[in-house]
């Protein structure tokens, strides 16, 4: 530690590129941490709410969200490897004058104790020992009275279809200690109130002890009907936490690349510091310091920084955590866990890893300079003091397009467990090629430039360029790293964007859609309604669609079934594949149902629709931007005849030519009765997906916005450092009649031309990485295609606005070195 | 012609330089030297016009650098005068002939009408050869004749040169002066050479004692 006073003391010396370096792995470490603790505490929470009302049970019969024939309770129950069986029809009901449906669980009291306790009711009535069995009682957990604002002894009004229903609150659930918005009525009730007799959603099991879990799979697996699939309570949390999980890693990898940008922050201070303290190593050296002590201590320097950084980071990174979860919620505003109230806590091992990674940052910031000095001959520098920027690229510009070439690779690696791993590697492989090529395309660039204009301040500023090409790397690797974060996010959701607005668009040709609510399951339309839907004046034509959810295994999470009049061809839909046509039933599926279960056009596939398994042929391909897990589309005749389900969703409304749409609109809520109907036009739909788009991706906008200033903070604390190493260039040219403004204008031209080196390949690899994010890393995130929409004009702006400031960031950090007179910056001299 | 006339400068109550007066001809080339703190510095940064006395006046070829303002002065440095310093400040991202022609850009000459007056005063100075070489591939001798160089290439009036030798071994230090006194009588300019050095004085025309009062002869 006798020599921690000679580098440890030197940050303290340059305490403006310490500051940044220090600020930019600070503010890496703090978003990575605070995406990490969010989705954390929003997972953790999650599961608490499986655990709580999974309850004691170790397996789970469960079915399509129609539900399945009560029947199969009595021959489950009676199975010799299980111990307990405790029935539930599971509904979402609309409660009138709330977005947010209310999670009703239809429950047997008299078997559900020896399964999941937690969800018994407790009558406020303690007189009447059947209240619970009460035909219109309804018990709510503290938050769902909270949630709904009604109380113990209150009516709560509930949809069903556009039928209203009156429920008496008649006590709580005492079990339900977690903020959890939920209610139990009795089962029997529950099937007649949500017109449900004899349907039921789920079976809780409890396993015999002579019995294992995985035993009582393979027997009663086969047995049970299709479209039902026995599986472990912690399976649904696990399907949660699968979803939110590409979202979360994606997140995580642009902070990490804001961490990176802080690592080249660390490089670039401590490469110039390097260059200014050559005499002061050398003179080390000679006094006997070994050259591996000489990069332990560099490295030192980098390290604190580092674990300054990390430690900050992580303390920054919670309280962002704490905002975000009260602001966005758990899912930062992408709508996985809605409705969840997550609680921060605190995690030592990720905490310890992610003070690591800033450790680790410093470390490799450090690395190089530390290697680059310890190589520096201690007699030559001895000799010359000179500040000649000793940063070097390496001579051969292979490894750079080794990098690239790898990077081609590892796109086509396919998903692990999942993620896009290989797509991840590609992006590292990408600006680290880029990176590599960095100085060479400096110095073609700077060539080819040189002659544009015969002014001495561009002339010294081009020729500084082209003989020291090592002096870009430093100051604009910082540069390209952050405008190729921004250039790929900013084409990625631009992307994005345009696609889904095209996806609506031919999603929604109708003038009015109608649903009865947003819970699928208690908010339909009878056939009785669509009929006076379709006689309403006015209305040309409609088209129903029915929503299902369907189970195609236990290990796989559910999937959508849309039902909707289709023509043959598909064309009404946003087709993304070839069409096959067969004699066999037409089912059209998303990208994510050919990505995660390999069907493809042309391909026969079976299905459990309607209590059966049927045979159905796969016409083609269509995009679906809102469902995540897979979707599958079939005709609403066919649905019908297979199912004998008469009620459907939504209605696709087609005015006649001169109707007023108003009056329409007007006459279609009088038949809604007592149940508000909700109607919506296709703008409006539009408008509210683009601004749930855009809320979503807030955040990464945020990254952006981040990276960016540590780009500019990055050139900023380059040219602060290297204006000090230069004052006694400033002071010569002054001597020999370079005015002020001449060495500001060659500063502005320096800055400028560093930028425009990491912008331009900033761009470049930003494309590049563009284009990886959206044919690599979201195909196997999150299965969805999109055509590429480049917004040129915000890319040149924002590449034009980048070199400006950071001519002006240049030009501020050299004024800074010249307030010093000219004369006393050669004062040695004289 | 350089004519100065009782040139004081104080700097925080002390009197660095005090009533110094001086005038020398066109081709004549005199050595400065003085003990340390005796006000060398001073005197040739007020002769280059990077700083203003507080008293007295300076006249080169009858113009009086008090009445030029900043720009002015720069454009007058620019034009007329010529610098070569201890440690060379060649700048180490310019070749030779680059490094040489710089005056001459400043100017507003371009690369192409520069680059034949480099390269004469690079074979003047004997580095004819050398006009794509790097700094770093150079010695210290060879540094400075780099310097001296670039120091006369715009044909100044004035040339300054401060402890020229400073920095090099005494084979190369006669070297250099001898070329940089050859230069400037070929050239028909004025110059000052400031040095610590008895036998580099004695390269000059004539020695100037600078002290505590003043210029002596």
């Amino acid at each position: 530690m006798t020599l921690a006073p000679v580098f440890i003391g030197s940050l303290g010396k340059r305490r403006l590129a310490t500051l940044f370096s220090l600020l930019a792995i600070t503010l890496g470490i703090a978003l990575g941490m605070a995406v990490q603790a969010i989705h954390e505490a929003a997972l953790n929470e999650f599961e608490r709410g499986v655990r709580t009302l999974a309850g004691e049970a170790d397996l789970r019969i469960q079915g399509p969200a129609s539900g399945f024939a009560d029947t199969l309770f009595e021959e489950v129950v009676g199975h010799p490897d299980v111990a307990a069986a405790t029935p539930i029809l599971e509904v979402a009901a609309k409660i009138a004058g709330h977005e947010q449906p209310l999670r009703i669980l239809g429950v047997d009291v008299f078997t559900l104790a020896g399964v999941a306790p937690r969800l018994l009711p407790q009558s406020h009535d303690t007189t009447d020992r059947m209240a619970t069995l009460a035909e219109r009682s309804v018990f709510l957990s503290k938050a769902a009275q909270d949630s709904f604002a009604v109380r113990i002894g209150d009516e709560l009004k509930l949809q069903d279809g556009v039928r209203s229903i009156s429920l008496r609150v008649a006590g709580d659930l005492p079990g339900m200690v977690d903020g959890q918005p939920l209610a139990v009525m009795d089962i029997a009730a529950a099937q007649d109130s949500f017109g449900r007799i004899g349907k039921l959603s789920r079976i809780d099991l409890s396993v015999a002890v002579s019995s294992t879990p995985e035993r009582l799979k393979q027997r009663l697996q086969d047995r049970l009907p299709a479209g039902t699939v026995l599986e472990s309570p912690a399976a649904a949390s696990q399907q949660a936490g699968n979803l939110s999980r590409a979202y979360r890693v994606n997140l995580s990898m642009l902070a990490a690349i804001a961490l990176l940008t802080g690592a080249f922050l660390v490089f670039s201070a401590q490469a110039l510091s390097v260059v200014k303290r050559r005499s002061e190593f050398a003179f080390l050296r000679a006094l006997g310091l070994e050259r591996a002590s000489l990069i332990r201590w560099l490295l030192a320097e980098g390290a604190l920084i580092g674990l300054t950084g990390g430690i900050i980071g992580v303390a920054f990174g919670y309280a962002i955590a704490w905002a975000a979860l009260r602001l966005l919620g758990g899912d930062l505003g992408a709508g996985y866990f809605s409705g969840l109230q997550p609680r921060l806590e605190f995690k030592p091992a990720l905490t310890a890893f992610y003070v690591a990674l800033g450790l680790l940052a410093g470390l490799a910031g450090a690395l190089v300079p530390a290697r680059q000095a310890a190589d520096i001959a201690p007699a030559r520098a001895l000799k010359s003091a000179g500040d000649a920027l000793s940063i070097e690229p390496h001579r051969r510009p292979w490894w750079g397009l080794i990098a690239l070439a790898l990077s081609l690779a590892a796109c086509f690696i396919p998903p692990i467990d999942g993620l896009p791993l290989g797509g991840y590697l590609a992006i590292a492989l990408l600006l680290t090629g880029g990176i590599g090529l960095l100085p060479f395309f400096a110095q073609g660039l700077t060539q080819s430039l040189a002659g544009i204009s015969q002014s001495v301040a561009w002339r010294l500023a081009a020729a500084r360029l082209i003989s020291a090409p090592g002096y870009a790397v430093v100051a604009s690797a910082g540069v390209l790293t952050s405008v190729a974060l921004a250039v790929a996010m900013a084409i990625m959701v631009a992307s994005f964007r345009e696609s889904v607005d095209e996806w609506l668009a031919q999603l929604l040709p109708a003038d009015l859609y109608l649903r009865a609510g947003r819970a699928h399951s208690s908010a339909y339309l009878d056939p009785e309604l669509q009929a006076a839907i379709a006689r309403t004046p006015g209305i040309r034509q409609v088209e129903f669609t029915r929503h299902e959810q369907l189970r195609l295994g236990a290990d796989k999470a559910p999937v959508a079934l849309i039902a909707r009049p289709l023509p043959d061809g598909g064309h009404t839909l946003p087709l993304a594949s070839e069409v096959r046509f067969s004699s066999l039933p037409a089912l059209w599926i998303s990208e994510a149902m050919a990505d995660q279960f390999a069907w493809q056009p042309g391909k026969a596939v079976h299905m459990p629709l309607g209590g059966q398994l049927r045979e159905f042929h796969v016409n083609g391909i269509w995009r679906d931007y809102s469902r995540q897990t897979g979707a599958v589309m079939i005709d609403l005749a066919l649905y019908r005849k297979m199912t004998g389900d008469l009620h459907v969703n939504d209605a696709a409304i087609h005015l006649e030519s001169l109707a007023n749409e108003g009056a329409v609109v007007d006459r279609l809520q009088q038949l809604g009765a007592d149940a508000a109907l909700e109607i919506a036009r296709p703008g409006e739909i539009r408008q509210l997906s683009l601004r749930i788009f855009d809320r979503t991706f807030a955040v990464t906008y945020l990254l952006e916005a981040v990276a960016i200033v540590i780009g500019l903070a990055g050139v900023a604390a380059s040219f602060a450092s290297l204006a000090a190493t230069r004052r006694k260039e400033f002071g010569m040219l002054r001597h020999l009649g370079v005015s002020r403004v001449q060495i500001v204008g060659m500063l502005a031209c320096e800055g400028g031309l560093v930028a425009s080196i990491g912008v331009l390949t900033g761009l470049f690899a930003g494309g590049g990485i563009g284009l990886i994010l959206i044919e690599v890393v979201n195909r196997q995130s999150f299965h969805w295609s999109m055509d590429l929409h480049i917004p040129w004009g915000s890319l040149l702006l924002f590449a034009g606005m980048l070199v400006l400031l950071a001519s002006l960031a240049a030009v501020l950090a050299g004024r800074q070195a010249m307030k010093q007179a000219a004369v006393f910056a050669v004062r040695e001299d004289w | 012609m350089l004519e100065i006339r009782d040139l004081c400068r104080s700097f925080n109550g002390r009197i660095v330089l005090k009533s110094t007066s001086l005038s020398l001809n066109d081709g004549e080339y005199v050595a400065v030297v003085g003990e340390s703190g005796v006000g060398k510095s001073t005197l040739l940064n007020l002769i280059a016009g990077l700083d203003r006395p507080d008293r007295g006046t300076i006249c080169v070829d009858g113009e009086n650098l008090a009445g030029l303002d900043e720009a002015a002065l720069t454009r007058w440095r620019r034009e007329k005068l010529g610098f070569v310093f201890q440690a060379f400040h060649v700048l180490p991202h310019l070749n030779l002939l680059q490094n040489v022609a710089l005056p001459l850009w400043l100017q507003g000459k371009s690369g192409c009408d520069a680059a034949p007056a480099a390269q004469a005063m690079l074979d003047a100075v004997g580095l004819g050869e050398r006009v794509a070489s790097w700094p770093h591939e150079l010695s210290g001798g060879e540094l400075q004749r780099v310097a001296i160089a670039r120091a006369l290439v715009h044909r100044p009036r004035l040339v300054l040169a401060d402890e020229p030798t400073g920095n090099l071994d005494p084979a190369n230090a006669v070297r250099v002066l001898k070329l940089l006194g050859e230069s400037i009588r070929k050239l028909g300019a004025i110059g000052i050479l400031v040095t610590h050095s008895r036998e580099a004085a004695a390269t000059a025309d004539r020695t100037l004692q600078l002290t505590a009062e003043g210029l002596r002869q």
